[in-house]
């Protein structure tokens, strides 16, 4: 396919789509299911009242405090069980057992201990996205080729400089997949959390709005945006993988 | 030429490198491999020796106890008079190209085992390594901007930037094409000649170790033993279309037992 046809093709979808969805709306006469039109004027209700950029906003402060933490605890534990075989076998089981719950089944726990607010609901992101982070990290770290390994050794590196120079790098192409995907379900998870625990932000206005007066057009808005900030977020991590110091691990070259 | 002149000619060099009875057994019970049976050999400061032998027999292995990244099941390793209990920055083991840090430039590369040293000394070493290899004008590319070729200089500047005693090198020039092969021998064997660096180098091809080495051991199929040992007393640049040449390598051949023809 040429390259402006490559360009196009998504817009022409997008069009297309928006174009059906309307179409279907009109035709049914449906009083339940709102049209990209109603959905429009929605957005611009929630502009107009000032509350569009704080929902988006408080969305993305409470992913950003939960992911980041997810980061500062999962990263330096994956770096220190992927490099040390018996300190993983040890903490292995409660990991592999702890990863498969849903952080959603950790509502009623984080209601008690943080109380219905802000708290919980970092809590159930930082809880989503720290085992992909642990498990990228460790298995980014054991999958180094040994010779990156051994040269580092060869020129004795003191341990601290071997994990910072060598071993930190030569896992980062995998690290950063880990990261990309975490950030993704930590995104999923802040709208589930914001459903149950908060007075604001992009799963709140969903809940809310079919609660105070079924307002469709308000929930698929919402839908909506959730879509596009997470690609925003997708777009944003797979930019950092374009980066020239790990460009390296994304290529076959 | 007899095995008593290659006795010779070492012992007027000093020793730098002496191997005794080295035995290497991978895995247990009915599955064990043994690789390395009785290795004995000896290489003198400022010697290049190659490794010769078939693919499988055995040359990494022997290749990673000397540089002090596999422990032997018996025998020992001594350099300068010291068992090898390690790897140490005065021995660098030069890998195929796959050991360059694709997350560093060439630069970072080549610097990589001078963090001891101040910048200035650094930045000195790095500029005469870079020129060295013929690599100026890459500083500040990365491995994957670079050709196969360019990556093997690379690697062999980083090693000797540090100013080693000893290089290790195995199959260094295996993934390149033959006349980047046949630039990089010459390379390596101008940059041997003037820094005399003792090298140990581990190659199947039989005319790569006729080409660059003082000795050519030749190993055996596993277990390998040290089957037989060929001084090339040739001087450098090597006329390889010479009697003499084609007479060792004939030997080896017969050594290795291949015919003539294909
Ligand atoms: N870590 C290991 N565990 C088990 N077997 C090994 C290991 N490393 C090498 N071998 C075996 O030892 C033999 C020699 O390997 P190697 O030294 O790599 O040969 P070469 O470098 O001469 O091609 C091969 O048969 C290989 O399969
Ligand atoms: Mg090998």
């Amino acid at each position: 396919m040429k390259r402006w046809q490559s360009r196009i093709s998504p817009f022409l979808t997008a069009v297309l789509l928006l174009a059906a969805w309307h179409a279907a709306v009109v035709w049914t006469h449906t009083r339940i299911f709102p049209g990209p039109v109603q959905v429009l004027a929605g957005l611009k209700d929630l502009a107009g009242r000032d509350l569009l950029a704080g929902y988006v906003r408080d969305s993305l402060l409470r992913v950003s405090a939960g992911y980041l933490a997810a980061v500062a605890l999962g990263l330096p534990l994956g770096l220190m069980l992927g490099g040390s075989p018996t300190a993983a076998a040890a903490l292995n089981p409660p990991i592999q057992i702890m990863r498969p719950i849903s952080p959603l089944a950790w509502i009623p726990l984080a209601i008690i201990w943080f109380g219905v607010g802000s708290g919980a609901a970092v809590f159930l992101i930082f809880l989503a996205s720290v085992f992909p982070i642990i498990v990228a990290t460790i298995d980014a770290v054991r999958s180094i080729p040994p010779v990156f390994r051994n040269a580092g050794q060869n020129f004795g590196l003191p341990s601290a400089m071997l994990l910072r120079k060598v071993i930190f790098p030569a896992a980062l192409p995998q690290i950063l997949v880990g990261l990309r995907i975490a950030l993704g379900i930590a995104w999923l998870v802040v709208v589930a959390a914001e459903m149950i625990a908060v007075d604001s932000g992009l799963g709140y206005l969903i809940i809310d709005s079919r609660n105070a007066g079924q307002r469709y057009d308000l929930v698929v808005a919402g839908m909506l945006l959730i879509g596009i900030v997470g690609v925003i977020l997708d777009s944003i991590m797979r930019r950092i993988e374009t980066l020239k110091s790990v460009r390296w691990g994304f290529c076959n070259d | 030429m007899s095995n008593q002149a290659v006795q010779a000619r070492t012992t007027a060099l000093e020793t730098r490198l002496r191997v005794a009875n080295l035995n290497v057994t991978f895995g247990e019970g009915e599955k064990a491999v043994n690789v390395l049976q009785n290795i004995t050999l000896e290489v003198g400061a400022g010697e290049f020796v190659c490794l010769l032998g078939p693919s499988g027999c055995g040359k990494s292995t022997l290749l990673n106890v000397l540089g002090g990244f596999l422990k032997p099941d018996s025998g020992e390793v001594v350099i300068d008079g010291k068992p090898v209990l390690g790897p140490d920055p005065r021995r660098i083991f030069v890998f195929q190209e796959r050991g360059v840090f694709p997350w560093m430039t060439v630069e970072g590369n080549i610097g990589f085992g001078l963090f001891r040293l101040t910048k200035e000394e650094q930045a000195r070493r790095i500029f005469y390594y870079v020129n060295l290899v013929g690599l100026s004008g890459f500083e500040k590319a990365y491995p994957h901007e670079l050709s196969g070729g360019m990556k093997q200089r690379v690697e062999v500047a980083r090693a000797l930037a540090v100013n080693p005693d000893v290089l290790f090198l195995d199959e260094p020039f295996g993934a390149l094409d033959s006349i980047t092969r046949l630039i990089m021998r010459r390379e390596l064997l101008r940059i041997w000649q003037k820094e005399r660096k003792t090298v140990l180098f581990v190659t199947h091809d039989i005319d790569e170790s006729i080409q660059l080495a003082d000795r050519v051991l030749v190993m055996s199929t596993r277990p390998a033993t040290i089957q037989r040992v060929v001084d090339i007393d040739i001087d450098h640049p090597r006329d390889i279309s010479s009697r003499h040449y084609l007479d060792l390598r004939d030997q080896i051949f017969e050594q290795i037992g291949l015919a003539h023809k294909v």
